[in-house]
């Protein structure tokens, strides 16, 4: 816990001092942040720069968003992020405009997941992926403030007996298969402790595919991805049931380290949060999750 | 060494390098990642080893099968020759994820499901394509002289192939069966891309948790605790051949 607590702190810093720059409008600049803040957030908060057209931006203009390909539902659709379509579409397209940039100023890039943290120069402004924020990553790269706390879901086939699982103790004897690189992993690593290993693919599409030829009982995967693939892409397989990740599983925005964009992007996200905006979008994407029974 | 000494000059004074430094050589996180990295290195060993041994079986097969000259065995001369052609000429990933994906979704009973004896199949069907073609270049390197005097003193076709050809053949080209196999044993992390916790995969999960790429290269010190001596073996054995 601790460590997202620190990180919450130095989000809330960093994203206070965004805002106290907002508010002088843009003529008057505050001669320094407060050192405390800037010590705090790890980077100089030039808030001056959030104002549309000083954006420190990749370029001039434009904002480049990467994501990886293919891009899946229910976070985006029709493997097309340009549509505005699905959660995470909408939500760079939401902060994009809050940063002043209309739906035209916006560029997609394709980024692997293995790529958004690679060090050297980034081929995007920020990178927003189902990337959760842990306070390790966060040495590497920038994490913007929270867009979405995930809660982790076990699929399996309704033939199995995991389907009938009704705690996280009856998976242990499963053989289960995760997606690399996932929280997913490290709930079934630390919450299951299943007795075989678990089975670890590259990509999503892997994953369900082994679920379907029957290669593992069960997957784990994000509660969102759950119900697309129930509905859609796995229809024999159900939900046996949802659960928390080890100290819960906050998703944010990748940044290159010590990014200035990362204050800017911090203020847009607040503001559609204060606006009810970002519930909204999450409700007309991510909707429908109530029906998931609980594991413990 | 000069050339040497200023690239790794070039390398530690770029503007990058404490960023590289901290992202793919950090101690800490080595020694952090290391036994779970070493764990699944175990795997890729098991795994090479039984695969070698069925490949220099298997290989060696095909290459009698494509240097036969019986008129009956036509449909084996022209079956080897497309099992060579057709997986020599696939990329050995497209080999190990179409087996390892397409046999279970078969779903029939018998067939292996265990991803790694799925894998090490598709190794050993990929590279006994090469080595049965370096086993026919080291059969038709032997003259054709030393079967006609096998013959002549009275030893039959099977008996002159296997007393007289191969073992004059198999020591010929013991050298590019152990190049083969040094490669095998890096193609041994193709496997992971089908589940198993394998060195690679190990590592690219370390290295994805914490936006880290040193566990990646634990794991390729590890490969190449493998493959370093078998290299030397194999210059060992040239040197010893002249």
């Amino acid at each position: 816990m601790q460590r997202f607590v620190l990180l919450r702190v130095i989000a809330l810093l960093s994203g206070g001092a965004a805002a106290c720059g907002s508010d002088d409008g843009g003529e008057e600049q505050p001669a320094a942040a407060p050192t405390e803040e800037s010590g705090a957030a790890g980077t100089v908060p030039a808030t001056d720069s959030c104002e549309p057209g000083q954006l420190p931006l990749l370029r001039e203009g434009t904002l480049i968003v990467g994501t990886d390909k293919p891009a899946y539902p229910p976070y985006f659709e029709d493997d097309d992020p340009t549509n505005g379509k699905g959660f995470e579409s909408a939500v760079a397209y939401a902060v994009a405009d809050e940063l002043g940039l209309p739906a035209d100023k916006v560029e997609w890039a394709v980024v692997p997941f293995n790529a958004s943290f690679a060090p050297g120069p980034k081929k995007f402004d920020f990178d927003i992926n189902q990337i959760s924020i842990s306070k390790k990553r966060a040495e590497r790269v920038d994490f913007s403030n929270p867009y979405y706390t995930a809660p982790q879901a076990v699929v399996a086939l309704k033939d199995s007996p995991a389907a009938s699982a009704s705690s996280l103790g009856e998976l242990a004897d499963a053989k289960l298969g995760v997606q690399v690189g996932t929280t997913s992993l490290d709930a079934v690593t630390e919450l299951i402790a299943p007795t075989t290993q678990p089975q670890v693919f590259n990509d999503s599409n892997d994953t369900v595919r082994a679920l379907k030829g029957k290669r593992v009982d069960a997957i784990v995967v994000d509660l969102p991805t759950a119900f697309y693939l129930t509905a859609a892409e796995v229809p024999e397989a159900k939900i046996t049931g949802q659960f928390d990740a080890p100290g819960g599983d906050d998703w944010g925005l990748v940044l290159a380290k010590d990014s200035e964009l990362t204050e800017c992007v911090n203020l847009a996200l607040d503001a559609l949060e204060s606006s009810g905006e970002l519930d909204e979008i999450t409700d007309k994407w991510m909707g429908g999750q109530a029906g998931a029974p609980e594991l413990r | 060494m000069v050339v040497v000494g200023l690239l790794v000059t070039v390398v530690v004074t770029s503007e990058g390098w404490p960023n590289v430094r901290e992202t793919f050589f950090d101690w800490d996180d080595f020694v952090a990642s290391f036994p779970a990295v070493l764990d699944g290195f175990w795997l890729d060993i098991k795994l090479f080893v039984v695969v070698e041994a069925a490949v220099l079986v298997l290989g060696l097969v095909i290459a009698l099968a494509r240097i036969s000259r019986a008129p009956a065995l036509f449909p084996l001369r022209l079956l080897s020759a497309i099992f060579v052609d057709v997986l020599r000429g696939v990329p050995t990933i497209l080999v190990v994820y179409l087996i390892g994906f397409g046999i279970p979704a078969l779903m029939l009973s018998g067939l292996p499901t265990d991803p790694v004896v799925l894998g090490g199949i598709a190794l050993t069907l990929a590279y006994s394509a090469y080595v049965g073609e370096v086993y026919r270049a080291g059969i038709q390197s032997v003259h054709s002289s030393q079967r006609a005097a096998a013959l002549a003193i009275g030893l039959t076709e099977n008996q002159a192939t296997r007393f007289v050809v191969l073992p004059q053949a198999i020591r010929r080209v013991a050298p590019p069966l152990l190049n083969d196999f040094i490669s095998l044993q890096k193609d041994v992390a193709l496997v992971s891309i089908l589940g198993p916790l394998e060195a690679y995969r190990v590592a690219q999960i370390e290295a994805a948790s914490n936006f880290i790429y040193t566990p990646l290269v634990a794991a390729a010190l590890l490969y190449l605790c493998v493959t370093v001596p078998l290299a030397r073996l194999l210059d060992h054995w040239e040197r010893r051949r002249r």
